[in-house]
């Protein structure tokens, strides 16, 4: 029996299919929360604290309540009866066995409140909420509320918060340590006392801001008929949204129902749930009309998750050759004020530190530090970028002391195809070991290498080793690793309509990941459909019961999977119902162009809108015994762990020597995502990562002054790469083959943001040799690099 | 953030104009292209009573090039200028840094006048008024005076202009067709406002120097002419060592803020490198 025959088709997996999401946003039909319109909404505005740590006195809102046009103002004392705090977070609640066991993780409770009131710990904490006909009056009423603070003493560098005598920002966590964990593999002391060299290194990475184009926003109206509270959200994950709705204020689940719309963008920040959420759903429901947020800019860079934001100590171990027999590495990640994520980011990058390489020895400790700032969340990346710039460094590093070269450094201590797949000896943070599934890391180490032009560049310098020219080019080098696709599960419901289309629902919801373009093309292959001729949505949980979200490069992955599997499902539904109808063994009939017809003979057969009518309940049904009527599968698939995607990434920079400026000329990457659904859909992945890692190595920081007052609340002080920043990038594409999921993928939305960084400092590292820079410290902006010029001349 | 509550006056005339200035006695602004004013009003640092709207004035538009200076109305757009290739034949000072104005989106809508009337000492348009002696007219109801640029900066975003007054156009006389002019400056990222910018213009006769203007922006509260770096130019022969040290004595007479983006030290350096910078180009065109 052929592929086809089975109705699993290789025809659109694989294809660059233009994307069927295009057309609608690029002529302005997106319709995102800020574009629904409801009759009779009023507008809310927060007043945040201005303070980054104080006690709140008193809180006098009568003249805002006397304000033009206010419907009402609310305060954290008006809801401490009705809207619980924030408690249950990610990984607070359950540490798998496995991880458990392994890296003995301390997780303390740090409650948020949906609205401050008693105290305040960071510039930007919602204080009180107005409500009022539209967001200009809004925002005229908050400046009349008058909040009285007693300020407390602040803390804003996690190095200082741990040190005994710290100012505390939650009273019983008295080290502000909120999370810590601790994992090793082998024997990492014998391996230090043996190791010819050791070496110390610092490497910081700055607070930054992941700046989705759209800001979040809510909507929320209550039907008393139905008593259904409806939530519209910019989020990347509805269910949770859901989930705290329910708890908070104490109603069910089924009660509530969160819809995404278009957004734009997420990155991460918009995976928690946040006050505004929770609150906007009580608003509508005690105020009976609906009720809209959307956020502003410069409230967005105080009141919406920051990330990265991690200082490593690493001690490396290596041998005369330059390869790395152990590393120990001791991590700050500054968590900000609250710490809803605990130890996700910092887990990750505990797990992804060795990249590539074998290191066969590691250790490493990871603390989670509260500090008066906001939130810090997960960023494209996700603690991985941290990671590999300090791993990355330091082979750097260490190549400078031995006189190597960095990139034969790095390939000393790749793992060898042949030791695929390669086991780790500790755990992921869904509790299972690590067994890396990738492909040949010395071949495409090689393959970059050549593509990038390196060995040229490094002959050109050798004929002429110190060069007067003031501007410099360099080739800089990186790795990546990233696990992929992690559970629990997605869900996917695949259905026929009642006109017998092909109707796909995810659980997980794009905000420019192109899944109706993805998962069409999955359940084209399976129902011999073009990919157009299939109709998908998600972003709503009344069409899915269940499910996670749209984070973690997992979408393609783990609801693609989902997809695949209730596609098939309703396939070999289809075929038997037909089979009731067309008297032929299912075996003998084939689903294609939206009719299910006897092999060997189109002219015998039914459509889809005849098999959907035969389904339907009553006595004239035509389904196979013991099934219940109808044409719909609902299938959740539940990964057994992550699957790894891999790479390398070659950065070619001119550096002005005189102004410190950094060009980045031309990103080169070789990636491993597995099988690719749509490689032009892979590509703009990678090359939206890729922008974004080029933004953290050279652009962004978010900067707090001594008081914790945020430095960088606008565009013109945070900077974000431009269309004007991007490089000419160079991409190849490997694929080794998941036998972790059914259609045998890797995510690929977080990889091109992992490698920039790192490869950048390296390849400006390079443009300055025969200097030897220190540039542990990102972003490099140009004073940063003039000071570390200068540095090294004395 | 939304802007707070004002009043929309659209002027029907110059002098329709000044009576609305008048009328609200200071607590109006004028609105031409918006760049920065908006901005201002959507942050609520700028509570206006009203904003007088100018862009519906024709004989405020356009611009004309002459054989001894350039003309520019009050509503005339960046990109209007940027466009014009005999300008940047004339005085390619003036090209090279209006091409760094933000991006095209915004050359497209903000004003020459607007920018010089905001004063941000680190724009273009203010250094470049500095370095070309630049003339303002400005029009009140009780009459119209004229304003040279060397007085007209008084500070951080502050000018001499009187809240009732608006400017109506201005006039940049430009060096001799001899001469060589460059504009050379260094931003974080394409079209961010500059660290420092510097603006230079140059004429020699015999081989040496007869005349040198230098012009700084983004290390003091205006844009600052340089005359002790002038003064070290006049009657020598340019060259690189020559430029090298107009460019260390900048850095001795300017005196920079720090802020995120830069400290003193950094933009000093900048100011010292752009300068012999700008002055070499400005000398190869010269040639």
């Amino acid at each position: 029996m052929t592929a086809t025959d089975r109705g699993h088709r290789d025809e659109w997996v694989g294809r660059s299919v233009p994307r069927k999401e295009d057309l609608p946003l690029v002529t302005g039909h997106g319709r995102y929360v800020a574009d629904i319109q409801l009759p009779g909404t009023a507008e809310v505005a927060f007043l945040r604290s201005p303070m980054a740590h104080a006690r709140i006195t008193g809180i006098d809102v009568s003249a805002a309540l006397a304000g033009e046009g206010v419907v009402t103002v609310v305060t954290g004392a008006d809801i401490r009866a009705t809207v619980l705090p924030f408690t249950r977070f990610v990984d607070q609640e359950f540490t798998p066995p496995g991880l458990e066991r392994a890296a003995h993780p301390v997780i303390l409770p740090c409650p948020m409140p949906v609205l401050a009131s008693e105290r305040v710990r960071y510039v930007g904490e919602p204080v009180v909420a107005v409500v009022a006909a539209d967001r200009a009056l809004a925002e005229d009423a908050v400046a009349l509320v008058d909040v009285t603070y007693e300020a407390l003493p602040v803390v804003v560098d996690p190095v200082l918060a741990v040190q005994s005598g710290s100012p505390l920002v939650h009273d019983d966590i008295t080290d502000n340590v909120q999370a810590t964990f601790e994992v090793r593999a082998g024997d990492v002391d014998a391996a230090f006392a043996a190791a010819p060299h050791v070496e110390r290194f610092n490497y910081e990475t700055q607070r930054q801001a992941a700046s989705p184009m759209e800001t979040r926003g809510v909507l929320a109206v209550h039907t008393d008929v139905t008593d259904e509270t409806t939530v519209w959200t910019s989020s990347q994950t509805p269910y949770m949204v859901r989930t705290r709705i329910s708890e908070q204020l104490g109603i069910a689940e089924e009660s509530i129902r969160v819809v995404v719309p278009d957004m734009g963008g997420g990155f991460g920040p918009k995976v928690q749930v946040y006050p505004e959420e929770v609150l906007l759903a009580h608003l509508a429901r005690t105020l009976g009309r609906p009720v809209r947020w959307i956020e502003d800019r410069s409230e967005h860079m105080i009141a919406t998750a920051h990330s990265r934001d991690q200082r490593h100590t690493v001690e490396v171990a290596f041998d005369d050759s330059g390869l790395i027999t152990a590393i120990r590495d001791d991590f700050l990640m500054d968590a900000g004020a609250y710490n809803p994520f605990s130890i996700t980011c910092a887990y990750n990058s505990a797990v992804h530190f060795r990249s590539v390489y074998q290191v066969p020895h590691f250790q490493v400790r990871g603390r989670c530090v509260l500090t008066n700032k906001t939130p810090n969340g997960p960023y494209r990346g996700c603690g991985r970028p941290e990671a590999t710039f300090a791993m990355d460094r330091a082979v750097y590093q260490i190549a400078r002391l031995l006189g190597l070269d960095p990139v034969e450094v790095m390939a000393r201590n790749l793992i060898p195809a042949d030791a695929m797949p390669y086991p780790r000896g500790m755990p992921y943070r869904d509790g299972q070991e690590v067994v890396y599934d990738c492909g040949d890391f010395p071949a495409a180490l090689a393959q970059l290498r050549a593509l990038s032009g390196y060995d040229e560049h490094a002959r050109a310098r050798q004929a002429q080793p110190t060069s007067t020219a003031v501007t410099r080019r360099g080739i800089g080098f990186a790795s990546y690793i990233e696990g992929t696709g992690i559970g629990p599960y997605e869900g996917a419901v695949v259905m026929l309509d009642s006109l017998g289309r092909v109707v796909v629902r995810s659980g997980s919801a794009p905000h420019g990941q192109s899944h109706d373009t993805t998962m069409s093309q999955v359940a084209a292959d399976v129902f011999g459909l073009n990919p157009d001729q299939i109709i998908f949505s998600a972003g709503d949980t009344s069409l899915v019961p269940n499910g996670i979200g749209t984070f973690a490069s997992r979408s393609a992955v783990v609801a693609g999977s989902a997809v695949l599997l209730a596609g098939r499902r309703l396939e070999q539904r289809v075929r038997a119902i037909a089979s009731e109808l067309l008297e032929i063994s299912a075996e003998d009939l084939v689903v294609d162009a939206g009719y299910v017809h006897v092999r060997g003979d189109a002219t015998s057969r039914v459509s889809l809108a005849d098999v959907y009518r035969a389904a339907l309940p009553g006595p004239q049904a035509r389904i196979p015994g013991g099934t219940e009527p109808g044409t719909r599968e609902l299938q959740y698939f539940v990964p057994p762990t992550v699957t790894f995607g891999a790479g390398f990434l070659a950065a070619t920079v001119s550096v002005d020597l005189e102004t410190g400026g950094v060009v980045v000329e031309r990103i080169d990457i070789i990636h491993d995502c597995g099988r690719m659904i749509n490689p032009v859909v892979v590509e703009g992945q990678l090359q939206g990562g890729i922008l974004q890692g080029i933004g953290g190595a050279l652009y962004e920081s978010v900067v707090y002054d001594e008081n914790g007052q945020p430095l960088t609340t606008t565009f013109m002080d945070y900077l974000l790469p431009t269309s004007a920043e991007v490089p000419e990038i160079r991409q190849i594409h490997l694929a080794t083959t998941s036998d972790r999921n059914p259609l045998g993928v890797k995510g690929v939305g977080e990889a091109g943001a992992i490698a920039p960084p790192a490869a950048i400092a390296n390849a400006v590292a390079d443009a300055l040799r025969p200097l030897e820079v220190e540039l542990n410290r990102l972003p490099l902006s140009p004073p940063t690099v003039i000071e570390a010029i200068t540095r090294a001349q004395r | 953030m939304k802007a707070p509550r004002f009043e929309y006056r659209a002027a029907t005339s110059v002098a329709h104009a000044t009576e609305l200035l008048a009328e609200y006695d200071g607590d109006a602004k004028v609105l031409a292209g918006g760049q920065s004013l908006v901005p201002l009003l959507n942050f609520r640092l700028s509570n206006p009573a009203a904003l007088v709207d100018i862009n519906g004035l024709g004989e405020l538009g356009g611009h004309r090039l002459g054989a001894d200076e350039l003309h520019v109305g009050a509503v005339c757009r960046h990109r209007e200028i940027e466009r014009d290739p005999q300008i940047a034949a004339r005085c390619p000072a003036i090209a090279d840094a209006v091409a760094q104005i933000g991006h095209v989106a915004i050359r497209n809508r903000g004003t020459v006048v607007g920018s010089i009337a905001h004063a941000d000492p680190a724009a273009e348009w203010p250094g470049l008024a500095m370095l070309l002696d630049a003339q303002f007219t400005a029009r009140a109801v009780q009459g119209e005076r004229t304003i040279a640029a060397g007085a007209f900066f008084d500070g951080f975003l502050s000018t001499v202009l009187d809240p009732t007054e608006v400017i109506t156009a201005v006039t940049f006389p430009l060096p001799p067709v001899a001469s060589g002019s460059a504009w050379i400056e260094f931003a974080r990222r394409h079209g961010d406002f500059a660290l420092v910018g510097v603006g230079a213009v140059i004429e020699c006769a015999d081989e040496s120097i007869t005349s040198a203007r230098i012009v700084v922006t983004g290390v003091s509260d205006t844009p600052v002419r340089v005359a002790a770096a002038e003064r070290v130019l006049h009657g020598a022969q340019p060259g690189e060592a020559l430029f090298a040290e107009a460019g260390r004595v900048v850095a001795t007479q300017v005196d920079p803020i720090s802020d995120i983006h830069g400290d003193a030290t950094y933009r000093r350096r900048l100011a010292q490198v752009l300068t012999r910078r700008a002055l070499a180009v400005a000398a190869d065109r010269a040639a």
